[in-house]
């Protein structure tokens, strides 16, 4: 492996988001331990500087550290995504920390690192690498799940890292399967090779590998049957941490999936788009009817999360450039929206007492109208009802399904949809058609910087479904840069 | 001036913003000013840029403005774009006139209202989506109208959803139009199929050669059955007369002048489908005709004064559809406009009633009560005259063109339904007018000495109103009276060339050549020889219903004991009149019961035994093989870990299956 300094420009930008973490955390060290508002300053100001290093960097197009990772359009749009919901997430968590008497330095330094594992694991070209960043990711989140140290905390904590070390044990096995039968982990070297050596694409320890790849990124992703952990973890959480992890990790896992399985295994992509196929419609499925039942406005949340893992899957089994950007828009589309929707549960929460029931909802929409005409917004987009993000997003997604006829997939998919329209919008019957009981708290728990980030979703979610060209067509160029 | 027009939706928008989110704080002057100012804002576009129209030549009388592209991929592009023409322009007016003058109404008629700005939120909204509807310049954006004054329709009728027989009524007008935005979305897909575009201009012009009369039939049976679901026809209609729960302004507004007629605008919007369409239109002729008779049957043994205006409502929008089957497309938006003023008029009079009466509908308990409101019984009287036909108040134009043009294009059986139904409607309006102003006090004891008039707000618009019932039939006093039908020569770029094509359809169909061609083509005196039976047919309508009059008069005024006799002598009829022919009860055993049971067991069965089943089996083999760590909560999560186990296995067996080895 030989090292050139060029290639540090690939990676400016990760390197820009472990040395704000680093400054952050030197911060806390050297201020005694006293409450220190300017750490969230000081993230946002490092994301601003990987945004810039994002922007210089993504017209270099190319591999670098011996083609382990890649700087091309397609990581530039994944790494705008992942900082878009790192700085919402930090604005989103200002208030809130303060208010639960949490605020460390160390929070917004387990964010910004796992921010750096999710861009690894975007441009990542190589299997190794993708696994050490996902790893990065995962051991920051899972930190974070715990920050608040409360005993549903500290259980989705522990829960979550059994079952992740569980599946990353399966991910990395898979990882040598594959180079025991190609003989590298460098996804262009797999493609070479599945299209050199006749017979691999049935090789049982190929396709076993390719197996378990999938089972780690399904767990990542919450896809059915890995999503067990994903109501306990997302609803015991502290809720901030659960927007991260709803839609960093989420864009973060599906843009490795993507690239990986679109670079590599295109020629055993008969056999596994089948199973993604069963794993989509089980996933989106079950997401949305267990979503039904929930009258926990978090709960009903993660399951929805899981239902729009499944929409998203439907992107990965097409595994078009126009499938690509359904996705890469839908996963921005979904980072706004469901940023946004948490941040109105944050809102609407006392310290000690999330208060995330539907009866806690009930009057909502004339007590608080923007609060509540925000939260409508994001619930439709959600739902996939025009003129949103979302339903652009899920617009894009099938219309690629059709276009390599996976007919019954997107009429599943579209059928999952119509069905969910019911979970979304009883929140907003709750809002505006149920009484603000007597006994409801007053005042809500916001501020400038919640505000800012409410807004801002709420705005890029009209914008992104009213006009949502410009958008398309820049991730249209990141697909085809490829 | 015509590039504005965008502002006419966009300013009730901004009033509904305004009051939605901050109006709360603000005093009720304000949320007045910004709510009805917004909309009369609105109707001075309206009518800047009707004067802007009829300086353009006729031929050139359209204008489209496009906001921007909304969905731009590939070969599919869909703006959101508003147009003006003739057509849009009337409807403009109506909705943004009336609306106006409804809102002044609502001023006095909610001011004791605790949620007064959610009122006028939800009103501007209604006027924002009704515009987006009747201004749109393609299939989806009307769509987008139609679902957005649907949604706020609901909102209105729940409004009081304290109540909860209120909250059901807007439940029953969601789920029976949902029926009918099945068959209108579907309409869309198969438009777009064939067409590969939304606009109307652009389906207009292709349709004679894009499709075959078959796929035109299809197209418009689907496109009305979304018509009969949003205006109350049969078998939809039954969402309308409920939807009387909602406050009286929005019966007024959303329910009689407005939101109903919108499946009406649609079909002449598509007048050269429909024409291409001969079965559709005989069709759509013919529910409208049989509506309009079995509603206003309905109306005669209702003793809720709104209850018959609703039916009412029902009973006239059939005409309208009868107009639009036999290819009047013109008529029947005269009918549209004249009965906006005159059922607008009614349904505040009766609000004004039901405010005096201290929240009594039932007509029972009403009685003289011209001696205490005179304001309201004079505009409710002449209102009903109007709609009762006699000349020269609106209806009598309107509705006595529609039975010509019926009579005339051949539809002999539909006009025979139209006419029976017109007496009945002079007798249950003058039942209405007897039972609530003449006769005795049979007023609650509650209620005695405190009836009252209604503040100003409330009536001067009823006599703006009545001023329009008046004369608004004027413009559109057919040729064969002396008229120059100037409503029709206003219409004639857009609708013409479908009431020509419908017209020889429709002469092909009964083999006869109907004077409505010569009429489409802007005569309407054209056919010297049906003069005389027009004129025959006129004397006899006004005949007809003046003998309704006088029968409701001898009922309810002379001999005031008939109606009782007569309902003792006739229970069975009048049993099933007074039930509404059983048709909810119907509905709800058929549908409701059967949905419910097929439900049930899909819970029973799926739910509970397959997968309850399922899981606590689950959860058996994870407390079994959880052991003793469960009790450290980790049991769910080894729970979760078998169920990454179990698919680990699956997947690699699924891909085992597809290895050679």
């Amino acid at each position: 492996m030989d090292f050139q300094l060029a290639d540090l420009k690939l990676i400016a930008p990760h390197i820009a988001l472990l040395g704000t973490a680093l400054l952050v955390l030197m911060v806390e060290v050297f201020g005694h331990g006293r409450r220190r508002p300017e750490a969230t300053w000081i993230s946002l100001l490092g994301i601003g500087i990987a945004a810039a290093a994002t922007g210089m960097s993504c017209h270099e197009n190319r591999l670098g550290f011996s083609g382990m990772l890649a700087a091309d359009g397609y990581s530039a749009f994944c790494n705008m995504i992942i900082l878009i919901v790192g700085a919402l997430t930090i604005l989103v968590s200002s208030n809130y920390l303060k208010d639960e008497r949490h605020e460390h330095g160390e929070y917004h330094a387990l964010i910004l690192l796992s921010m750096t594992g999710m861009m690894f694991m975007a441009s990542a070209t190589h299997l190794l690498l993708m696994f050490l960043a996902l790893e990065t990711m995962s051991i920051a989140i899972y930190a974070l799940a715990g920050f608040f140290r409360t005993k549903e905390g500290v259980e989705s904590c522990f829960k979550y890292f059994l079952l992740g070390a569980f599946s990353s044990a399966f991910m990395l096995y898979g990882i040598a399967l594959i180079y025991g039968a190609t003989g590298t982990t460098q996804i262009h070297g797999i493609m070479e090779q599945f299209t050199q050596i006749k017979g691999l694409a049935s090789s049982p320890m190929a396709l076993s590998g390719i197996a378990l790849l999938i089972v780690g990124f399904a767990f990542k992703v919450a896809a059915f049957p890995f999503h067990g952990w994903t109501p306990d973890v997302y609803q015991g959480a502290p809720t901030s941490v659960t927007a991260f992890m709803a839609t960093g990790v989420k864009a973060a896992a599906f843009a490795a999936f993507f690239r990986i399985f679109f670079v590599a295994f295109p020629a055993t992509s008969p056999v596994w788009s089948q199973a993604l196929w069963l794993l989509a419609v089980a996933t989106m499925t079950m997401g949305n009817f267990a979503a039904l039942a929930q009258r926990d406005v978090k709960r009903m949340l993660a399951y929805s999360s899981i239902a729009h893992a499944g929409y998203l899957l439907v992107g990965v089994v097409t595994a078009t450039a126009a499938a690509g950007t359904g996705m890469l828009f839908y996963l921005l589309s979904y980072a706004f929206m469901n940023i946004g929707a948490f941040a109105c549960v944050i809102m609407l929460g006392r310290r000690g007492a999330d208060s995330t029931n539907l009866d806690d909802y009930a009057g909502v929409g004339f007590k608080y109208p923007l609060l509540a005409a925000a939260l409508t917004l994001f619930m439709f987009s959600m739902a996939g009802i025009p003129p949103t993000a979302g339903f652009i997003g899920k617009f894009l997604i099938f219309k690629a399904a059709i276009g390599k006829e996976f007919y019954w997939l997107a009429v599943i998919g579209v059928l999952n949809s119509a069905a969910s329209v019911y979970f979304y919008l009883r929140v907003i019957v709750y809002m505006y058609f149920r009484e603000r009981p007597e006994a409801a708290p007053e005042g809500l728990r916001s501020g400038p910087a919640i505000t800012v980030a409410t807004v801002v979703a709420a705005a890029a979610v009209l914008i992104l479904g009213l006009a949502p060209g410009f958008v398309v067509r820049m991730a249209e160029a990141a697909m085809s840069t490829f | 001036m015509l590039d504005w027009i965008w502002l006419i939706p966009f300013l009730p928008m901004v009033g509904a913003i305004i009051n939605g989110t901050v109006g709360r704080r603000f005093p009720k002057w304000a949320v007045n000013i910004i709510a009805c100012g917004s909309i009369f804002a609105a109707f001075v576009v309206s009518v800047a840029s009707f004067i802007a129209l009829t300086h353009l030549d006729p031929s050139q009388r359209f204008h489209e403005v496009t906001l921007f592209s909304w969905i731009a991929t590939g070969s599919t592009s869909i703006d959101l774009a508003y147009l003006m023409d003739p057509l849009s322009s009337v409807m403009t007016l109506i909705v943004t006139g009336v609306g106006f003058l409804i809102h002044v109404y609502s001023v006095g008629y909610m001011h004791h209202d605790s949620s007064y700005n959610r009122f006028f939120t939800y009103m501007n909204l209604f006027c924002f989506a009704m515009l987006t509807l009747v201004l749109g310049n393609n299939f989806l954006v009307l769509f987008v109208g139609w679902e957005g004054v649907g949604l706020c329709s609901y909102l209105l009728i729940g409004f009081w959803f304290e109540d909860q027989e209120k909250a059901k009524a807007g439940m029953k007008a969601f789920v029976v139009n949902r029926i009918g935005d099945f068959g209108f979305l579907l309409a869309m897909f198969f438009i777009f199929m064939h067409f590969g575009t939304l606009n109307f201009r652009e389906v207009m012009a292709a349709a004679p050669t894009a499709i075959t009369a078959a796929t035109a039939t299809l197209i418009c049976l689907l496109l009305f059955l979304g018509a009969c679901g949003k205006s109350a026809q049969l078998p939809l209609y039954v969402w309308l007369p409920d939807a009387m729960a909602g406050p009286t302004p929005v019966s007024a507004l959303i329910h009689a002048a407005t939101m109903v007629t919108a499946g009406v605008y649609m079909i002449a919007r598509c007048n050269i489908l429909y024409s291409m369409a001969p079965g559709a239109m005989a069709t759509v002729a013919t529910v409208g005709a049989i509506t309009a008779l079995f509603a206003g049957t309905i109306a005669i043994a209702q003793n809720d004064i709104k209850k018959v205006l609703a039916y009412s409502t029902v009973s006239q929008l059939g005409y309208m559809f009868i107009a639009m089957g036999v290819g009047a497309y013109a008529v029947g938006i005269f009918h549209l406009m004249t009965h906006a003023f005159f059922k607008a008029c009614l349904f505040l009079g009766s609000g004004s009633v039901i405010h005096g009466m201290h929240d009594e509908q039932d007509m029972r308990k009403m009685g003289n009560l011209r001696k205490y409101m005179p304001h309201t019984y004079r505009t409710f009287l002449i209102a009903t005259i109007a709609i009762a036909g006699i000349p020269p108040l609106a209806a009598f134009f309107s509705k006595d063109e529609i039975l010509w043009m019926a009579w005339s294009g051949g539809f002999k059986a539909q006009w025979a339904l139209g006419f029976l139904a017109a007496g009945i409607t002079a007798f249950y309006m003058f039942r209405l007018v007897f039972m609530t102003f003449f006769g005795e006090e049979r007023h609650d004891e509650h209620v005695k000495g405190k009836v009252h008039e209604s503040p100003w707000t409330m009536y001067v618009p009823l006599y703006v109103l009545m001023g329009l019932s008046i004369v608004g039939g004027w413009v559109g006093i057919p040729e064969a009276l002396g008229g120059a039908n100037h409503f029709h020569h206003w219409l004639a770029p857009v609708l013409d060339t479908g009431s020509m094509e419908g017209a020889r359809h429709a002469a092909a169909l009964v083999g006869d050549i109907g004077p409505s061609a010569a009429y489409a083509s802007g005569g309407g005196g054209g056919g010297e020889g049906h003069s005389i039976i027009e004129y025959i047919l006129m004397f006899a309508s006004v005949g007809w219903a003046l003998i309704g009059i006088a029968f409701a008069a001898f009922c309810y005024l002379k001999r005031t004991d008939i109606p009782a006799k007569a309902a003792a002598s006739a229970k069975g009829v009048y049993e099933l009149l007074y039930n509404k022919y059983y048709v909810d009860e119907i509905y709800d055993a058929v549908f409701v019961k059967g949905l419910v049971a097929l439900s049930n067991h899909f819970w029973k069965f799926w739910d509970v035994v397959v997968i309850d089943g399922a899981a606590n089996g689950l959860a058996k083999v994870v407390r079994a093989t959880g052991g003793g760590l469960a009790r450290l909560q980790t049991g769910q999560a080894q729970g979760y870990a078998l169920a990454v186990a179990i698919g680990t296995v699956a997947l690699l067996a699924f891909f085992a299956a597809h290895a050679t080895l």
